[in-house]
């Protein structure tokens, strides 16, 4: 009962919690960090330093009007910033935080689930979340956010090919789809995958910057041309509904980067002995760290680089990223096989 | 007891969401409730234990196919029903035609099935922790030219598109 039950719910409490409070003080640092990169100060008047910011921004997103146009379809409407958020959520279910750690004596596993084919999980459940996109430009009935919804969509499932097909090289070189069972063959072999597929690390990130809509591939948001894209006519909690997953979309694909790729829960140098004593930090802040290491470098590229062109963006996605993807692919497979002889 | 339970639950939904996929008036909320059918088909794949089944369902119709369909509806002007479908007398022809069709195929399953009962399905093949092995095993053995097939077709509907599209080739 309490190993079926009680442990799963408290665990899905505290990552559902770690979540939405990471999410709140992102959009603080991304307004922070953007402030310094321009030498500006950035929120300075709640609390010290703004530290309040997050929660006075959230009242006022409770307080604020919630508006749907008159000629919207409803029910659409009010359900695509849900079918937007569930997805980015649920994902967490299968993301390993830590290794197994004992609380009073009981061995416990820190992810929710280790699904056996857990990468693919987060694959699908992210194709789903690109519904909610779409339909949210569509039932608003208004020209900017279809606009914004097509593009949205159109460059999701684009980078979604190229970002799959990366995963193929990692499962080739892992053995598994399990995301524990990928983080354990980085700590066999002894080296992170970074290392080892370093060309699938940067058609990730390149991927993972255009499905989370981040600069510099916000076109489907570009203020300057959509107004906001297919969240114009949303407001208030709803508006926010779009935010939450937009930046619980960005954790995701961080925390997926960094198991994929950096090790997961692993310490750095996971086989050099003499660095045995960095063992006494628990496992799940080398995982925090390294997803904010990658989540910084998000807020990095969005104060660095312009936008990109449409015809930019999909040249780069079906013409640059998708053939190098199948091509490591096959260079990855040639050597595990020669490799194995 | 508790599968069989499921088993139902899932398939009365499968069946409530196709039928509700042809009655909606609405093109979009038709494409919205085959998501949630083909969502339902990945739970029946799960009970059955087959994990990867159940995502690649959701990977490759829920969230492939279908956002193609969603686009084509959305780029196609579709408020006006194409004008055969006005015609009362010839519709009525097709849906009597359809439905004859339909029972005809009923009733020769059923007498095959009473001529000839079923020689029970091959047995399953052991339930493996690791799905994936099993699948990909099976793919590039025992199907291996039904696989290879698949993947030709795919590329002539491909080159047909794209010859389609551009006709200065």
């Amino acid at each position: 009962m309490i190993d079926l039950l009680v442990i799963p719910l408290i665990k899905i409490v505290i990552v559902l919690t770690g979540v939405l409070i990471t999410v709140m003080y992102m959009v603080l640092l991304e307004r922070k960090v953007q402030a310094w990169v321009q030498v500006r100060l950035g929120p300075m008047r709640v609390g010290p330093h703004g530290v309040l910011q997050p929660i006075a921004d959230v009242l006022k997103l409770f307080v604020k009007e919630d508006i749907t146009p008159v000629r919207a379809d409803k029910v659409v409407f009010t359900l695509a910033p849900i079918i937007v958020l569930v997805p980015a959520i649920i994902a967490f279910a299968v993301i390993p935080f830590g290794d197994q750690v004992s609380i009073f004596g009981k061995p416990v596993p820190l992810h929710i689930a280790d699904l056996n084919v857990g990468l693919l999980y987060i694959v699908a459940v992210a194709s789903i979340g690109v519904y909610g996109i779409i339909l949210g430009g569509w039932s608003s009935n208004s020209k900017y956010p279809l606009l914004g919804g097509l593009r949205a969509s159109a460059q999701l499932i684009s980078y979604e090919v190229a970002v799959t097909l990366t995963f193929v090289s990692v499962i080739l070189a892992s053995g598994s789809l399990s995301m524990v069972d990928i983080v354990t063959a980085q700590k066999a072999n002894g080296v992170w995958f970074a290392f080892v597929q370093p060309l699938a690390l940067f058609i990730y990130f390149v991927g993972a910057l255009a499905e989370t809509n981040r600069s510099p591939f916000d076109l489907p948001e570009a203020e300057q041309e959509l107004v906001a894209g297919f969240h114009t006519e949303y407001s208030g909690m709803r508006f926010a509904l779009f935010f939450l997953a937009e930046y619980a979309n960005m954790i995701v694909v961080s925390a997926v980067a960094t198991t994929l790729f950096f090790g997961g829960w692993l310490r750095p140098f996971p086989s050099v002995a003499f660095l045995h004593f960095l063992d006494v930090v628990p496992t799940w802040i080398w995982f925090v760290v390294k997803t904010f290491l990658v989540l910084y470098l998000f807020l990095w590229i969005r104060a660095t680089l312009p936008r990109y062109r449409y015809d930019q963006l999909m040249r780069l996605g079906w013409k640059v990223l998708i053939p190098l993807a199948i091509a490591n692919i096959i260079v990855t497979a040639a050597v595990k096989v020669a490799l194995s002889d | 007891m508790g599968q069989a339970i499921a088993f139902y639950t899932i398939a009365a939904c499968i069946l409530g969401f196709g039928v509700l996929v042809i009655t909606a008036k609405n093109t979009v909320h038709s494409i919205m409730f085959l998501v949630v059918n083909f969502l339902f088909v990945a739970g029946l794949y799960v009970l059955l234990g087959a994990q990867f089944l159940a995502v690649i369902q959701v990977v490759v119709y829920a969230g492939g196919i279908v956002v193609l369909y969603l686009f084509v509806v959305m780029l196609v002007n579709l408020k006006r029903p194409p004008e055969a479908h006005q015609d009362r007398r010839r519709r009525g022809r097709l849906g009597v035609t359809c439905s004859l069709v339909v029972l005809a195929e009923l009733v020769a399953i059923a007498a095959y099935k009473y001529v000839s009962p079923a020689a029970g399905l091959p047995p399953a093949l052991p339930m493996g922790p690791d799905n994936v092995a099993q699948v990909g095993m099976l793919l590039y053995t025992d199907y291996l030219i039904p696989f290879e097939l698949a993947s030709m077709l795919l590329l002539v509907a491909m080159v047909g598109a794209i010859v389609l599209a551009r006709r200065d080739l």
